[in-house]
């Protein structure tokens, strides 16, 4: 069977869920090669394999973390030469698309972003998208080179399907370029303890009716209460009272959760593109006409001060 | 010392009207109205201030492919204060994908001359995110992209890309090519003075010949994606909506159980 590379998208050796799913998605094309890079990388393998990966090429420098973007182009060019794959899989993280993108125009292949399905073809794999704020659905293929796809997020389930994870080193060149953008510092991100946004099975979200930064703490009551992200619509983002990194939309996350709960958050396009996929979708808004609930599996036409805190309570209650 | 920089905007249909796809499954341009991609309005915006903050001389050219219709988007860059546009047309250029549009951005950049490309984080059509890597990637310089912030100072362009799991101080010597965010800054808007000025700049347009491109290259028949199907996303089934009197949580807590969310 053909091998199938997929790019690894881990933090210091502990692999992020959406490569889980792209394991899944890379066996129903051929037999998964995982590229893990940087810090960790032979550590990924042990959870690698158990989801189907028949080997895991391995590369660690300094390059990968004190230089954007290239290095990892390299590796994974590095890579591909020396598997020859059916296709190449990315996550779809905003570096996972550059990396992928590079790596198409260096091969003479052509790239397929933000992929919510795949599925093998008769011509090769065929990738659906979800377009236009999700809504219109597209299958599309690579008709020139090898196919190179990003996948987003939750677009398939982790499966365990142990394989034999063989680590191998990979021998990786870095070219000239490498070097040409420098990171000159990194902050990290403080964890909040709470799911990723991309990758939790539910989102509470906020929006201009929490009305005040303070406020937020009724949504995130809600979120701890059902062990959710908290994400923002980009109006309570642009006021402060919530960080970007949590903003769902078309310039900030894409999510597609089992549960999507919307609070005082109007529905306007730019937001739905960021949610819409979702598979059960809820709404409080205190206005009944608000485009939201054109979307909703269940709505709540009252005002989120009262809703909410009753609904966390309850939650609570049968929680025990 | 001169600054040469160049920004790429897109003209794309509006997004809160009806988008919808063409009997080739391209996108409809003809029959929706179209703009400058707002998040190109933030690259516009930090051309102009980089400009401004620069004691070079600087020249900031707007550069589009797209059809005829097209030069609004140049129009309104022009408004907004650039010094002069290029617009890219030719009917072999409709259906041309991601790789297709970075070798004619390129090639269009190489021609108009540059020290510094500064590009949108995404169109608000295709939203891919890669066009502006993948011209770094051709013209084979470095890539700044995602910017939150941006400055350019003694050759050396400087930004801060907010990731997912960190936030990144980034340098680079140009020239170079940058991205921006939604973040980095509110774009301007056109003043009167603007407006009437931008009538008076000029605008050029080249087509595949003037940058050597070959029609093969490029286009539907260029490309390396094919789009095999679309399918309009079915409406979600209405909802059930009630009204808070007193139980609203309550009511919504027994959904959620019924969905076994609880
Ligand atoms: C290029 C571009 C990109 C964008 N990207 C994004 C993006 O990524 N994400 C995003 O979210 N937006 C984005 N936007 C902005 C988008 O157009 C909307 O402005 C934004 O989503 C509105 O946020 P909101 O729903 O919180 O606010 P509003 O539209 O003001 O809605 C607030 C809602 O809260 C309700 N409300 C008020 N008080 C209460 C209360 N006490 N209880 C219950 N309900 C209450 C109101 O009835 C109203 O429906 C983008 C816009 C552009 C042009
Ligand atoms: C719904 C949809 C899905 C698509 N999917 C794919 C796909 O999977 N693979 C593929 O190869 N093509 C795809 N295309 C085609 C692709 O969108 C176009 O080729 C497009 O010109 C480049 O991609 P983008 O608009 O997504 O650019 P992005 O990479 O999102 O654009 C980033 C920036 O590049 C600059 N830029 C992009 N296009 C232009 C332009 N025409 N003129 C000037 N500056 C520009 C702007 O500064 C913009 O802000 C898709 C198109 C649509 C509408």
């Amino acid at each position: 069977m053909a091998e199938v590379l997929v790019y690894v998208d881990h933090v210091d050796g502990a692999v992020r869920k959406p490569t889980l799913e792209l394991l899944t998605l890379a066996r129903r094309v051929g037999e998964p090669v995982a590229v893990a890079l940087g810090n960790g990388a032979a550590d990924t393998a042990a959870t690698l394999a158990e989801h189907g990966a028949v080997k895991v090429l391995t590369h660690d420098a300094s390059e990968y973390a004190d230089y954007l973007v290239v290095p990892k182009v390299d590796a994974l060019q590095a890579a591909y030469e020396s598997v020859s794959p059916a296709a190449v899989l990315v996550p779809s993280s905003a570096e996972g698309k550059e990396i992928a993108a590079r790596l198409a125009l260096r091969i003479g292949s052509g790239i397929i972003t933000d992929a919510v399905d795949l599925e093998a073809g008769d011509e090769g794999p065929v990738a659906t998208q979800s377009v236009f704020a999700a809504s219109f659905t597209t299958k599309s293929r690579v008709i020139k080179g090898t196919p190179v796809i990003t996948v987003k997020p939750n677009s398939a389930a982790v499966e365990a399907a142990p394989a034999a994870g063989a680590v191998e080193a990979l021998a990786v060149t870095f070219s000239d370029k490498a070097t040409g953008t420098k990171v000159t510092a990194r902050t990290a991100r403080e964890s909040t303890g709470r799911p990723e946004l991309t990758e939790a099975a539910i989102v509470v979200s906020g929006g201009r009716g929490v009305n005040g930064a303070e406020n937020f703490s009724i949504i995130e009551a809600l979120a701890d209460s059902l062990g959710a992200a908290v994400g923002a619509s980009r109006a309570a983002v642009d006021a402060g009272w919530y960080p970007h990194t949590n903003q769902v939309g078309q310039t900030g996350k894409s999510v597609s959760p089992q549960l999507y709960i919307a609070n005082g958050i109007s529905g306007a396009i730019q937001h739905r593109a960021g949610m819409q996929t979702s598979k059960t979708i809820v709404a409080v808004n205190k206005d009944a006409e608000a485009p939201i609930f054109e979307l909703v599996d269940y709505g709540v036409v009252g005002d989120l001060f009262d809703v909410v805190p009753q609904l966390t309570e309850e939650i609570k209650s049968r929680k025990g | 010392m001169s600054l040469r920089i160049v920004v790429t905007v897109k003209y794309v249909p509006d997004a809160t009207g009806d988008r919808h796809f063409a009997d080739d499954l391209t996108v409809d341009r003809d029959d929706v109205d179209g703009l400058l991609s707002e998040l190109d309005e933030y690259a516009v915006e930090q051309a102009l201030k980089i400009a401004e903050d620069s004691d070079d001389d600087v020249e900031v050219t707007v550069l589009t492919i797209g059809p005829e219709d097209a030069k609004d988007a140049l129009r309104k860059a022009l408004s907004m204060g650039a010094d002069k546009a290029v617009h890219v047309e030719d009917d072999d250029l409709h259906g041309t994908d991601a790789i297709g549009t970075s070798l004619v951005l390129a090639k269009a950049i190489e021609k108009a001359g540059f020290d510094l490309v500064v590009s949108g984080m995404a169109s608000t059509d295709g939203t891919m995110g890669v066009v502006p890597a993948l011209v770094a990637e051709r013209l084979g310089v470095p890539q700044v992209t995602l910017l939150s912030e941006v400055s350019v100072e003694d050759g050396t362009v400087k930004g801060r890309r907010d990731g997912d799991a960190a936030s990144e101080q980034l340098e680079a010597a140009l020239p170079a090519v940058v991205s921006v965010t939604d973040q980095s800054g509110e774009a301007r808007y056109p003043s009167f003075k603007g407006i009437m000025a931008a009538k008076k700049k000029p605008v050029e347009s080249w087509d595949l010949s003037d940058l050597d491109i070959e029609a093969e290259e490029v286009g539907l028949d260029g490309a390396f994606t094919k789009v095999e199907a679309v399918a309009e996303r079915p409406a979600r089934t209405a909802g059930t909506i009630v009204k808070d009197e007193g139980e609203g949580g309550k009511q919504l807590a027994e959904f959620l159980a019924s969905q076994k969310f609880i």
